[in-house]
């Protein structure tokens, strides 16, 4: 007697990668994940690009896991006696002039630096996208009244162009008191000009390209190919400069925190520490060089990613 | 009018490696030329243009160039130090290119660059040059060599500049001529002034001339022979003037693709390709 | 359907002006299929965005479809007159996918049945649902141009107008898309106008001509005489030797 044994057809599953690599996508997500992997991909191939996006997200980690990270210790209570204590085994970063640990304000201060970041990038890449895409596309297919509006906006960002980051700073602080938010309505303030710039340059090359005629001529708003198709168009040099401004804007906070105009204590902002240490500096060194490495470390870090995220996204390369 | 063969080319190879493996832009094509006109006929990604720029020893790196036998003169071109090209390029083999807008030196003068091209290779004065670049000018029957010499690229339509591009790559007296798409950035009208120009140029130095383009009716108006490409191989080789009986069945659908203003279809003739000619 | 009246169009950037069109007039009737030959300069593209309302003329009485229409469009006006354009690399939103670009008219006019419509599009210019979800870097050129032609459609309307459809194309692909183009207008009962520099290709697919040339109305003359060389005019002439590619003089 015969047992005949018929296996079963091996399933054919797509692998995640063949999926996202699948030049016949099945739908409109699998095909923006697919470009989205793709540019991943471009990115870590890029070594010094996967230098700054390991520091970037190691950035990222830390703020979120800040209290694991520190072993739980606190990063604002005081211990006087073991004040301005050596890097060591009880504290890895050695402490401050109030015993404070080092380590675990460095560690809390990665949120003070991401929650400044993010917040001035949340108001500057709206305003600077609105005000040049108007700008460009008014300037470019709106005739003469486009060209005046075109013209008063950008004598605007001008004007905001004109402005010292600090010497503003400064002024807000002395008029409504120093503190986060108002640092960073002025890094905003100073910061917003080169992005509409860059997007009014990037919306007059492409007003009059055919695929934009095509859209006008199936009877859309101004609105509508504002937002919907010229936008998405500027968000690759935006993001690209929005990087490498990264470094600028944490080191305007960290300038500002120097000053005392920034955090105020005893939350852990990194200029505000270096400041502090600056009166120990030669016997104390840690007390400020760690932060002052802090900065330096992240703001390269997005130096590098922003280089090689305009490496990926240039349009010009593609 | 001498016989010998100017070129002779075996087995062409010309790949390119890259991310998803390598591209064979042209594959084991062979042909010769002598003192004559040689069409090279193909659509976009035949390879027409990779072998005109294999000839000339402009495939860039990592571009590889391999064939059995590639002769200029007798001369073997395989594998040819820089110095070598430096000398052969120019001054007995040219090319001349698509646009001239984009082939000519924007901020140089148009004789400036005549003569330039004509010092390179000849040891002469600058008086000499200049008459030389002038006498140039006049054989690509320009009006008034005089003013054109001291124009830019940028003032000269395009078939004066296709004109001047001519005179700058026939100065030095080459024997072979690599035309890629002359005529194709020019008005219909135009086309036929400028490539009369290149016919009696050729004709009376006796050089021999390769026309790459993808314009079936020029070529097979204009050349003594044609070399059909598809997908980096040469198809078919036939005379100019056999062409209507042409056997391969791309030339032949090639030839009815095109509308005819003589003898109009209902419904143009679509090339239905068939993958074996990929073999 | 279409009535061009005295059509003058200057290009007058920083002193001296261009005359790319001058005086045209000219008219095209229902489901008429009408060419416009010229060469580079010749005026004939700016013609077709005169009509389309993309260029701002000087001089213009047109009527669609027996009204006067001006350089401002409503939404409905929109929906009747559509356009194809010359460069296929061009005419497609880089970021958006096939898909996109052909759900975009509809949703402008808020119309319905998006999915099966686009599908519909889609089959109709002879591509497969594998194109649907691609972006234009990974279409070919042939691909593209029946992207925009299926575009152009979408919205069902009665004038098409052409820039030189298959200028980029080679003449393989040259041919499936005039063949493409022949069958919708016929499908469609369309009345489109097409402009070219090859007359061969203006000859296939159009019943009336005109020639333009340093912005100025040649001639009109049916396809029957062009193909017969039936003309008076020099220049139509001139056009029609060199069409036939290069003929060697004997001395």
């Amino acid at each position: 007697m015969t047992v005949e044994t018929t296996s079963a057809p091996p399933a054919a599953r797509l692998s995640l990668r063949g999926w996202l690599a699948s030049d016949a996508p099945a739908s409109r997500r699998q095909a923006v994940l697919g470009n989205v992997y793709r540019g991943f991909v471009a990115l870590v191939s890029n070594r010094t690009a996967l230098t700054g996006l390991v520091i970037v997200a190691a950035l990222l980690g830390i703020a979120v896991f800040a209290p694991l990270v520190s072993g739980f210790r606190s990063p604002i209570d005081q211990s006087l006696s073991e004040r301005l204590a050596a890097p060591g085994a009880a504290h890895w970063f050695g402490t401050d002039e109030f015993g404070r640990d080092i380590f675990a304000r460095i560690a809390y201060g990665t949120r003070v630096t991401l929650t400044i970041v993010m917040l001035v990038s949340i108001v500057v890449a709206p305003i600077g996208l609105l005000v040049g895409t108007t700008a460009g596309y008014l300037g470019a297919t709106a005739g003469r009244a486009g060209g005046i509006i075109d013209a008063v906006l950008m004598r605007i960002t001008d004007i905001f162009l004109a402005f010292p980051r600090l010497v503003l700073a400064l002024a807000f602080a002395g008029a409504l008191g120093p503190g986060i938010e108002n640092a960073v309505i002025a890094i905003s303030l100073t910061a917003w000009p080169p992005f509409a710039r860059i997007a009014r340059a990037e919306t007059v090359s492409i007003a009059r390209s055919d695929f934009i005629s095509a859209v006008v001529l199936q009877g859309a708003s101004t609105a509508r190919i504002l937002f919907r198709h010229i936008v998405p168009l500027c968000l690759s040099s935006l993001i690209v400069r929005l990087t490498l401004d990264m470094a600028g804007i944490i080191l305007t906070a960290a300038g500002l925190g120097f000053l005392g105009l920034g955090a105020q204590p005893p939350t852990p902002e990194w200029g505000a520490m270096v400041a502090s240490g600056r009166n120990v500096i030669f016997e104390q060194w840690w007390v400020a060089t760690i932060p002052g490495l802090a900065i330096f470390i992240v703001s390269l870090g997005f130096n590098l990613l922003g280089d090689g995220l305009r490496d990926v996204l240039d349009p010009k390369s593609s | 009018m001498s016989d010998a063969a100017l070129l002779e080319v075996e087995d062409l190879n010309v790949s390119f490696p890259g991310r998803g493996g390598i591209t064979r832009a042209v594959r084991n094509a062979s042909f010769s030329l002598g003192r004559e006109r040689l069409g090279i006929v193909g659509e976009s990604g035949s390879g027409k243009s990779t072998t005109g720029r294999a000839l000339l020893g402009l495939i860039p790196a990592p571009g590889i160039v391999t064939a059995k036998r590639m002769t200029f003169g007798g001369q073997d071109l395989r594998g040819l130090p820089d110095a070598e090209w430096q000398k052969l390029r120019g001054r007995r083999m040219s090319m001349v290119m698509q646009d001239p807008k984009y082939s000519l030196n924007p901020v140089l003068k148009i004789g400036e660059q005549i003569e330039e091209t004509y010092r390179l290779h000849h040891r002469s004065s600058q008086g000499e040059a200049r008459s030389k670049a002038l006498a140039m000018l006049e054989a690509v029957k320009i009006r008034d060599p005089d003013l054109v010499y001291h124009l830019y690229a940028h003032q000269l339509s395009g078939g004066m500049g296709q004109r001047a591009m001519i005179a700058m790559m026939l100065i030095a007296e080459p024997d072979l001529l690599i035309a890629d798409e002359p005529t194709s950035a020019l008005d219909v009208t135009v086309q036929n002034e400028v490539l009369r120009i290149l016919d009696d140029l050729v004709t009376d130095r006796g050089m021999g001339l390769i026309f790459i383009s993808h314009n079936l009716t020029i070529v097979g108006s204009f050349c003594d022979r044609v070399l059909v490409m598809y997908g980096g191989r040469i198809v078919e080789e036939l005379k100019a003037s056999e062409l209507a009986a042409a056997k391969h069945p791309y030339t032949q659908a090639l030839i009815k693709a095109a509308p005819s203003l003589e003898h109009p279809l209902a419904e143009l003739a679509v090339v239905t390709r068939d993958p074996a000619w990929l073999i | 359907m279409i009535e061009v009246t005295d059509l003058c169009v200057t290009f007058g950037n920083s002193g001296r002006p261009i005359h790319a069109v001058r005086n045209v007039s000219f008219a095209v009737a229902k489901g008429e299929s009408f060419g416009i030959v010229g060469e580079s300069g010749s005026g004939k593209s700016t013609i077709l965005k005169a009509i389309a309302g993309l260029v701002d003329p000087d001089r213009l009485a047109l009527r669609i479809d027996g009204r006067p229409t001006g350089r401002w469009r409503s939404k409905a006006e929109r929906r009747l007159l559509q356009f194809v354009f010359q460069d296929p690399y061009a005419s497609l939103h880089p970021r958006q996918t096939v898909d996109d670009a052909l759900r975009e008219p509809l949703l402008i006019h808020k119309l319905a049945d998006i999915d099966a419509e686009v599908g519909r599009a889609l089959a109709d210019v002879g591509l497969s649902p594998v194109h649907r979800y691609r972006f234009p870097h990974q279409l070919s050129g042939g691909q593209r141009q029946r992207v925009a032609i299926a575009r152009a459609l979408i919205l069902k309307p009665s004038i098409l107008l052409l820039d030189e459809p298959t200028s980029a194309l080679d003449v393989s692909i040259q041919a499936e898309i005039l063949n493409l183009i022949s069958r919708l207008r016929k499908t469609y009962q369309l009345t489109s106008i097409l402009v070219s520099h090859d007359l061969g290709v203006v000859a296939h697919l159009c019943s009336r001509i005109a020639i333009m040339k340093g912005g100025q109305l040649v001639e009109i003359l049916g396809v029957e005489d062009l193909r017969r060389s039936k003309t008076s005019q020099p220049y139509t002439r001139e056009l029609l030797v060199a069409s036939h590619g290069f003929t060697r003089t004997v001395a």
